[in-house]
């Protein structure tokens, strides 16, 4: 007999209410000012009086069953049995009573979770996937995140930077990680490697040929068989011809390496959103800990700090100082490659006689 | 129980204060094999700096998406994690859950899967990692009973997120939730079903903040924001400034506003000329109890914002500079919205095509007429300074503004 399949219930999106800690529920939209008694701790008072005390907490996102059980129980004794996530992987417990803050954050460290992340920290790292569940990586995700934030704990656990501090990694050129204050992404340097036995069965050539952000790949005859080829001179290394069609190859152990980009912002205060612009590049894809690009995220985090004035966000502050000012301090080498040369990049010129001597 | 890879390269991982997810996966390996082979593959990958998975086709029954499918190209090696896909779950708006659906989730995931969780993925969704292509179907039954759903994959409408907003966040200028549910559950069937150019993503952050970094994410982004003065507790202000000093005010406060429409008063009171502030958010950030969003709240809509792939990145546009969320009536006017921009970016997108990218194409002044909504000031950072464009209908243009006006002031 054949088995009865079961007919998707196209529920949707489910109602948050029912899982928002009851606090939070009764003083929906009521909420009058907040405070943030040390880092990791927030502490919001309501129009009716009522106080919640949210303890935000590092994860490694991902995470095994027996670590989220782990999570509910403190959750159970503590939060009333309810918790929420951020934006940034971040889990947060918010307590009734703000007396029992100090011996939660006690459970959370016992535990291995680092309290903080709040206010004007380092934040965990908005991440990709990486060779654990993506299919065109050149560098890995948790594994990068985990290092990174290994050596940057002290500025997740304090709030001793000018401003918040947001920070992405991404596997691949596509830059699913985000803009960020700073960015830690992959970046290609040689066209893909093609397989032209595969090409005409796996790839379906037109759309492949319309991926190309510059027209550099063409249909052609490869030894007998429908392939396409690349023109090396017009070629970016962006690798979005990879995922259509698996057999050009991008991704190279030796050639792929990682670039690190800055003063990406997304907030409207003081300055409108900004996107994050070149620093570094050609630092090693590293694993298992990239020792030098965390380097280099710890080198300009330091000058920011050191430099920067009270609210600036780290891309706020270079606008004042100036790139020149910028390269001098973080002593990174300024190239050609930092000259874009995109359409609209006019406007990235400077068209004054404005500069810092 | 399986024999355990050797793992020399992530073994390094497990130490150090960050929670290590490699201690996760090792305590899933001893109980799973699916696991225990793919620590054996991340160990490969990460000897040979080289990713060895596939995508393929793996979707539930009635559904086109949601799914995303991984094979190993190594599973002569490690077989037991030779599929090993991914089921996308819209969690619901803010992120919130009680640890009775967690646990529940943890369950069907020991049953049906691998125990790996990852919260939340990049566009907002629960992943629950590693399934086999024959579990897929009684894991999605399991996590669908519970009254939750497939998210988005592919080109369609994908998952949304939203702040934690008015349930804990007093900056809040909209009820987040219900928008971003009202709005998404009206595009179920395009979540579902990949049928469009290319992904779809709205977001909703509840103040200019924009806490879900929409304006440079996504397609089309609804951000709080409100029309009247900001509300201010002198007596709170004057707190500030006795605590902090003046100068500290000065310097961290009204000096930081883009617009210069702040003054520190004499007596330690503060002015806003709220005509010219630009609702940026600065002061209210630094002042958090002397300062608050005004009363008639509403949001600002940008349309367009997405990350590299293809033309570089873009930041989203301001299409409707003001709406009010409060009735049923402005739920239905922003969906209604959204269809009419989603369908004729489906009619005119190529393929692969993010809407802002189809406006790059076509030109923003086309866009809108296409769309049939009025350019309007606040949608430019300031108008064309290039003189190469044909005018002659000038005069009509400028009588359809003329009368746009004078019916604005007739409502008022």
């Amino acid at each position: 007999m054949q088995k009865h399949i079961r007919q998707a219930i196209e529920s949707g999106v489910p109602d948050s209410f029912s899982f928002m800690h009851p606090l939070m529920r009764k003083n929906y939209g009521q909420w009058d000012w907040h405070e943030r008694p040390r880092p990791g701790v927030l502490h919001h008072v309501s129009l009716y009086g009522d106080e919640i005390w949210t303890v935000r907490a590092g994860t490694q996102r991902q995470m095994d069953t027996d670590t989220i059980r782990e999570l509910c129980e403190i959750a159970d004794e503590y939060a009333d049995g309810y918790v929420r996530f951020t934006i940034r992987s971040n889990i947060e417990f918010m307590l009734a009573d703000g007396s029992r803050v100090a011996s939660l954050i006690d459970k959370l460290l016992e535990q291995g979770f680092p309290v903080g992340g709040t206010g004007n920290a380092v934040s965990m790292i908005a991440h990709t996937q990486g060779f654990l569940h993506c299919d065109i990586p050149a560098t890995d995700a948790s594994g990068v995140a985990k290092s990174i934030m290994d050596s940057l704990h002290d500025e997740f656990i304090n709030e001793r930077m000018p401003n918040r501090v947001r920070l992405s990694t991404s596997c691949c050129q596509i830059n699913c990680g985000g803009q960020a204050d700073i960015s830690i992404n992959i970046q290609h340097t040689k066209p893909p490697m093609i397989n032209h036995d595969l090409v005409a069965n796996i790839c379906e050539r037109p759309s492949v040929v319309a991926r190309c952000p510059v027209a550099a790949i063409r249909p052609a005859l490869v030894n007998g068989k429908p392939s396409l080829e690349v023109d090396e001179k017009k070629c970016v290394c962006c690798g979005a011809c990879y995922p259509p069609c698996p057999p050009m190859q991008i991704n190279d152990p030796e050639h792929s390496k990682l670039a690190i980009w800055v003063g990406g912002k997304n907030s409207n205060a003081r300055s409108k959103p900004s996107m994050q612009k070149l620093v570094v590049a050609g630092l090693p894809n590293n694993p298992p800990r990239w020792p030098e690009a965390t380097a280099a995220v710890k080198t300009i985090l330091q000058c920011y700090k050191e430099d920067a004035r009270d609210w600036e966000r780290l891309g706020e502050w270079i606008d004042r100082i100036g790139w020149q000012r910028f390269f001098d301090m973080t002593g990174f080498p300024f190239t050609r490659f930092h000259v874009d040369n995109w359409s609209g990049s006019r406007y990235t010129l400077n068209h004054s006689t404005h500069i810092r001597f | 129980m399986k024999t355990q890879h050797k793992t020399p390269n992530l073994d390094q991982l497990e130490s150090g204060p960050w929670p290590s997810f490699v201690t996760g996966f090792k305590r899933l390996a001893e109980k799973n094999d699916m696991m225990a082979d793919l620590l054996g593959q991340l160990e490969h990958s990460y000897e040979n700096k080289k990713g060895y998975w596939k995508g393929g086709t793996i979707s539930v029954m009635g559904y086109g998406g949601g799914v995303i499918p991984r094979f190993s190209e190594v599973a002569d090696k490690f077989p037991a994690s030779a599929e090993f896909h991914t089921l996308r779950i819209m969690p619901p708006p803010g992120l919130h859950y009680d640890t009775d659906i967690l646990r529940k989730f943890c369950d069907i995931w020991d049953e049906h899967g691998s125990g790996l969780l990852a919260l939340h993925g990049q566009s907002g969704d629960m992943m629950f990692q590693g399934c086999s292509s024959e579990n897929v179907q009684g894991a999605f039954d399991a996590i669908n009973e519970l009254g939750f759903d497939m998210g988005g994959a592919g080109p369609s409408v994908r998952t949304s997120m939203s702040c934690v907003g008015a349930a804990r966040c007093e900056h809040s200028c909209f009820n987040e939730a219900v928008a971003h549910r009202t709005v998404m559950n009206s595009f179920t069937d395009d979540l579902h079903r990949p049928a469009l150019p290319y992904k779809f993503k709205f977001k909703f952050s509840g103040c200019p903040n924009d806490c879900m970094n929409s304006v440079q994410r996504a397609d089309m982004a609804v951000i709080g924001t409100w029309r009247d003065d900001i509300q201010i507790k002198q007596d709170e202000v004057k707190a500030f400034v006795q605590t902090r000093g003046r100068q500290y005010t000065v310097d961290n406060v009204t000096s930081r506003c883009p617009t210069q429409c702040m003054t520190l008063n004499a007596d330690d009171s503060i002015s806003i000329d709220n005509r010219n502030c630009v609702r940026c958010m600065h002061c209210i950030n630094v002042m958090t109890k002397a300062l608050s969003p005004g009363k008639d709240r509403g949001v600002t809509i940008l349309l367009g914002g997405k990350r590299t792939l293809k033309i570089g990145d873009l930041f989203g546009t301001v299409i409707v500079p003001f709406k009010k969320l409060e009735t049923e009536e402005d739920y239905t006017g922003l969906v209604e919205l959204a269809e009419t921009i989603i369908d004729f970016w489906a009619e005119n997108g190529l393929e692969h095509e993010r809407c802002g990218e189809m406006i790059e194409r076509i030109g923003f002044a086309t866009f809108l007429e296409g769309v049939g909504i009025e350019a309007e000031p606040a949608m430019l950072a300031q108008p064309r300074s290039n003189s190469f464009i044909r005018m002659d209908t000038w005069d009509e243009e400028a009588d359809k503004w003329k009368q746009r006006h004078a019916e604005k002031a007739g409502v008022k």
